[in-house]
């Protein structure tokens, strides 16, 4: 099986190579890569991101051909792909930081501010939070309801179709963490820092 | 819920850590590779390094510190000391660091803040602040390990790098840090509540329940503690499941 990480220059992505590798040891040809031949014969596809929602757009829009490229993978032909963190953010149809950015467009929603309730709440939200699962998700199996993920953001995902949440978290309100529509899953939180429960994660994302 | 952080640091020293403890299970107690290991093992929500290498040949250690714990810690891993120019910062990432942390160079232009959490994001960029008090009521900002005045003050200097796109503050009382006597509770206190980002408290823990004052008292998103950890006295556990008892809440 080959699995690409998409290196598309934006933020550090280090930490999600580094886990990738510990779980695919041997089983998986891991790759990464933007390049979009590499890309359209693989039969995974992992989006990190890092940074705000308009300089990963803008990074994804700077190499030529690669958002058609990732939309032909994921919404043509429904091949997996994992979004993490921003990664997950550009699904939706437009996102909010820095300036208002015209996201993917893969999941229908917007990225907005995580409502600090008058600085009741510091941002970003940083820190091991509990996940509640909201519904069964491929990527879940063997993940305990209320375990704990690794999150660092200050937007959150709001979904315009609430049965794609498989999973959220209670920072100021119930934070969407997880979704999973059809061939498409993401994260809020980082398993690829979420030590061993993360790590689990991944492995479920790889054996799909 | 958002969990309290408990996160051991460990001063690195020309490759090797400085103080480092004989853990039983270790093979090697100056490896700061294998000590990291064996507190993300025990339950560490983070892992921080100190690189307090003077000369400048040897500041490549670290890279490969960080690049070697990378590859066996899964729990974020923030990297401090000699973190001055964009290209510092860039190597750590590029080796595995999840944050690196900045301290003179925040101080001598507050602008590189900016600029780093510009181009690498805010969750990456932690800012350290040395601070001593002047007066009551009032700390000032200090460098190279609390020899150095620099005349800013200290609450004023936490707002500047909220606002410059630091993610973090890493606080340390230079009153405090090596006595043992707990966390100055005020200066975290007054720092909590003029900002608005998280506040990881150091310098001083000797006991659990400094950690709980650190949290409950001074309104620290995080606490750093170093001694407590290596010397054996207490495991992460410990601590946790001492906080947990007088509940705060921890991830177990």
């Amino acid at each position: 099986m080959n699995v690409t990480i998409v290196d598309y220059q934006s933020g550090n992505i280090s930490s999600v190579i580094n886990s990738f590798k510990e779980v695919a040891k041997g089983k998986v040809n891991l790759e990464v890569t933007s390049d979009i031949k590499k890309i359209k014969s693989s039969d995974k596809i992992v989006l990190p991101g890092q940074g705000s929602f308009k300089s990963c757009v803008d990074s994804l829009n700077s190499i030529n051909g690669l958002v058609d490229t990732l939309k032909k993978f994921a919404i043509t032909n429904k091949k997996p792909l994992l979004g993490i963190c921003v990664g997950l953010q550009m699904f939706a149809d437009v996102g909010y930081e820095e300036a208002e950015t015209k996201g993917l467009g893969w999941i229908s929603g917007k990225v907005s501010k995580i409502d600090n309730q008058n600085r009741k709440f510091k941002l970003p939200h940083i820190g091991w939070n509990e996940i509640e699962i909201q519904k069964e998700s491929k990527i879940f199996k063997d993940i305990k309801n209320k375990s704990h993920m690794y999150f660092v953001h200050s937007y959150e995902f709001i979904p315009e179709d609430k049965s794609v949440i498989s999973a959220t978290t209670d920072y100021s309100s119930k934070i969407v963490c997880a979704v999973e529509k059809e061939n498409l899953f993401g994260t809020q939180f980082h398993p690829e820092k979420s030590d061993k429960t993360g790590l689990k994660i991944i492995d479920n994302f790889l054996k799909l | 819920m958002l969990k309290n952080r408990i996160i051991p640091c460990l001063d690195v020293k020309n490759g090797r850590v400085v103080k480092g403890i004989n853990f039983v299970e270790l093979k090697d107690a100056g490896d700061p590779v294998e000590q990291a290991k064996v507190y993300s093992d025990g339950g560490a929500d983070e892992i921080c390094f100190l690189d307090i290498t003077a000369s400048n040949e040897n500041r490549d250690t670290i890279i490969d510190i960080v690049r070697k714990t990378a590859k066996k810690c899964f729990v974020p891993l923030t990297v401090g000391g000699g973190v001055r120019t964009i290209q510092n910062i860039t190597d750590l990432l590029l080796a595995g660091a999840d944050k690196v942390s900045i301290n003179t160079a925040a101080v001598k232009n507050v602008d590189f803040v900016k600029e780093a959490s510009k181009k690498f994001g805010s969750q990456c960029i932690v800012v350290a602040i040395d601070a001593k008090k002047v007066s009551e009521n009032k700390w000032e900002v200090f460098t190279h390990g609390g020899r150095n005045k620099t005349g800013i003050d200290a609450v004023e200097f936490a707002k500047q790098v909220e606002a410059n796109g630091a993610g973090e503050i890493l606080l340390t009382s230079m009153d405090k840090d090596g006595t043992k006597s707990g966390y100055d509770v005020d200066l975290l206190k007054t720092i909590t509540k003029n900002t608005n980002i998280p506040v990881i408290a150091s310098g001083g823990v000797g006991t659990l329940d400094h950690l709980y004052d650190g949290i409950v008292k001074g309104g620290a998103s995080a606490v750093l503690a170093a001694s407590i950890f290596h010397y054996g006295e207490f495991k992460i556990k410990d601590a946790k499941e001492y906080l947990k008892s007088k509940n705060v809440s921890v991830r177990l």
